[in-house]
């Protein structure tokens, strides 16, 4: 079930390492686990399962996030397998058999499998801090292992062959949770430990276990891992989220990994919803069971293992019972001299352009001068090589010209961070340097 | 352990502040840092305080380092930021894997 190292752990291991580590568990019915390897973490989560603890997911671990956590649920306490944990709550270190141990048994007396009621409360996940103050959602067992069974059954893992996982997202994150984690566990394939970062360790993790492998990744790590020219190993199958992927990336990917990519739509609060090739279609299909429906304005997810009917944060347009495309974030719609569109769209447009490695509109601050009360979108762009007329020409070309960037800010890159997100702020902080230097030029 | 030990030389200092000039500057055009590349302390972290650098910049300066002297970073288990734990660390981690 999984690989440690290009280790295999079989799945009487696994139970009986999941006992130890639930007796070693405290009072107090809920638990942040924060272990990095993600055989630990999976470990840790299955133990809190059986033992009806309550996992909490937030998307980052600042203090302010765990001071939160605190008011939400008094009793928590943190699993962790780092030495030096710099997080404010009773801790647990995470029980490892030593190497011993780990070497010499084959298989362990208590490996009984163990039956989780669907209906048992199995984690509450929060939404990050870019849509709003973090509010929590309930997942129970019964609903996670429905997404995931509906997901290898879309991702083709269900065919008798045994996949192994390698992921660069974290287990703690939504999507790192769901499809790495619980799509190993609830599909017969296995994941392999590591959470490698650099291509190279990439590539030698993906070499450490056998064939047919997948790649859980994001678009931040697929551009780094193409442009480092590390020969990548046979991957039969590469998934990304968290951020957009451009047509190009993906044709790019496919080409050079001679793979199969798809990327995952989903949010925190309703889990993985649809999926898509992006190289060969632009519509996204829904999982078994899925609907979407319009009202008031917004789209809104049911059916399937979403528990209640959940508008979702983006502008979608239903084109058929089970697929849709998607049009950018609800909160990125720009509105200039009458004329509607959203950054997301505007950043698909630009992406799209030969020679753009990764861009990025922004609304520009109404407190500049200059610009008082009129929005105005500027953009910065990674494009080396390629010059402002042409890509200002392309730009034209594909978008209404109130929607240029004014101005287009050429920068080395965009201050993504580790998820692939750009962040409000650091956006804008950026933008404002680099408009800085060029006011100065 | 071996009998000759006392007898073999002292591997002499490696002198790295050529290249070290050069990883700093490296640095500094690769990611557009606002510091001049002789003001980073070459004993202070790069990653989270110190520089400040976050988990992409570190990416983005993996890249640069392979482009340029042949090298991919590795972690190789440890932490990811360890590598940059100071100018002086990647510096000598380059010195020690270089290719070109």
């Amino acid at each position: 079930m999984a690989y440690r190292s290009g280790v295999p752990v079989r799945a009487g291991q696994f139970l009986a390492d999941v006992r130890r580590v639930a007796a070693s568990f405290p009072r107090g019915d809920h638990i942040l686990n924060v272990c990095g390897d993600r055989y630990r973490f999976t470990v840790a989560f299955a133990a809190s399962l059986l033992s009806r603890k309550v996992s909490l997911l937030p998307s980052t671990h600042t203090p302010e996030v765990i001071r939160q956590l605190k008011l939400f649920a008094a009793d928590v306490f943190c699993i962790t397998d780092e030495a030096q944990c710099g997080i404010d709550l009773p801790r647990v270190a995470y029980p490892e058999r030593s190497p011993a141990d780990r070497a010499g048994s084959a298989e362990p007396g208590d490996g009984q499998p163990v039956e989780i009621d669907a209906e048992c409360l199995a984690a509450y996940v929060f939404t990050s801090g870019s849509t709003g103050t973090p509010l929590p959602y309930r997942k129970t067992w019964g609903r996670l292992v429905s997404c995931v069974r509906h997901e290898a059954e879309r991702l083709g893992l269900l065919d008798g062959r045994p996949h192994t996982i390698v992921g660069t997202v974290p287990p703690q994150h939504m999507y790192g949770f769901e499809s790495t984690v619980l799509l190993a566990l609830q599909s017969g394939n296995a994941f392999s430990s590591g959470r490698p970062f650099y291509p190279a360790d990439v590539c030698s993790e993906l070499s450490s276990v056998p064939r047919p492998r997948a790649l859980v990744t994001t678009p931040v790590h697929l551009r780094t891992l193409l442009a480092s020219e590390v020969p990548v190993p046979v991957t039969d199958l590469i998934l990304s989220a968290t951020a957009p992927l451009s047509r190009n990336l993906a044709r790019d990917v496919e080409q050079r990994c001679d793979t199969r990519l798809l990327e995952i739509y989903g949010s925190t609060e309703t889990g993985q919803i649809a999926c898509r090739r992006p190289a060969v279609e632009l519509e996204w299909q829904l999982f078994r069971g899925v609907r979407l429906s319009s009202s008031e304005g917004q789209t809104w997810a049911q059916g399937g293992h979403i528990e209640q009917s959940t508008p979702l944060c983006d502008v979608v347009e239903i084109t058929a019972e089970d697929r849709f495309l998607l049009h950018g974030r609800l909160s990125d719609l720009v509105n200039i001299a009458g004329k509607r569109s959203s950054l997301a769209y505007l950043n698909h447009q630009l992406n799209a352009i030969p020679g753009v490695r990764d861009g990025a509109f922004f609304v520009r601050d109404e407190a500049d001068a200059s610009l008082a009360g009129v929005t105005r979108v500027a953009a910065l762009v990674v494009a080396p090589g390629v010059e402002v007329s042409t890509l200002t020409e392309q730009l034209r070309q594909r978008i209404d010209p109130v929607f240029l960037p004014r101005p287009l800010l050429f920068v080395d890159a965009l201050p993504r961070n580790d998820t692939g997100k750009l962040p409000h702020e650091a956006l804008h902080a950026l933008a404002a340097a680099t408009l800085k230097r060029a006011g100065a030029k | 352990m071996s009998d000759n030990a006392p007898l073999r030389q002292p591997a002499p200092p490696v002198d790295n502040s050529v290249l070290r000039a050069e990883v700093a500057a490296l640095i500094v055009a690769a990611l557009n840092l606002e510091v001049a590349a002789t003001d980073i302390d070459p004993q202070a972290p790069l990653y989270g305080d110190g520089l400040g650098l976050d988990s992409i910049d570190i990416l983005e300066i993996a890249l640069v380092v392979s482009k340029q002297y042949g090298v991919q970073l590795r972690a190789d288990g440890e932490e990811n930021g360890q590598i940059f734990r100071s100018l002086d660390h990647l510096t000598d981690y380059i010195s020690a894997h270089r290719t070109k």
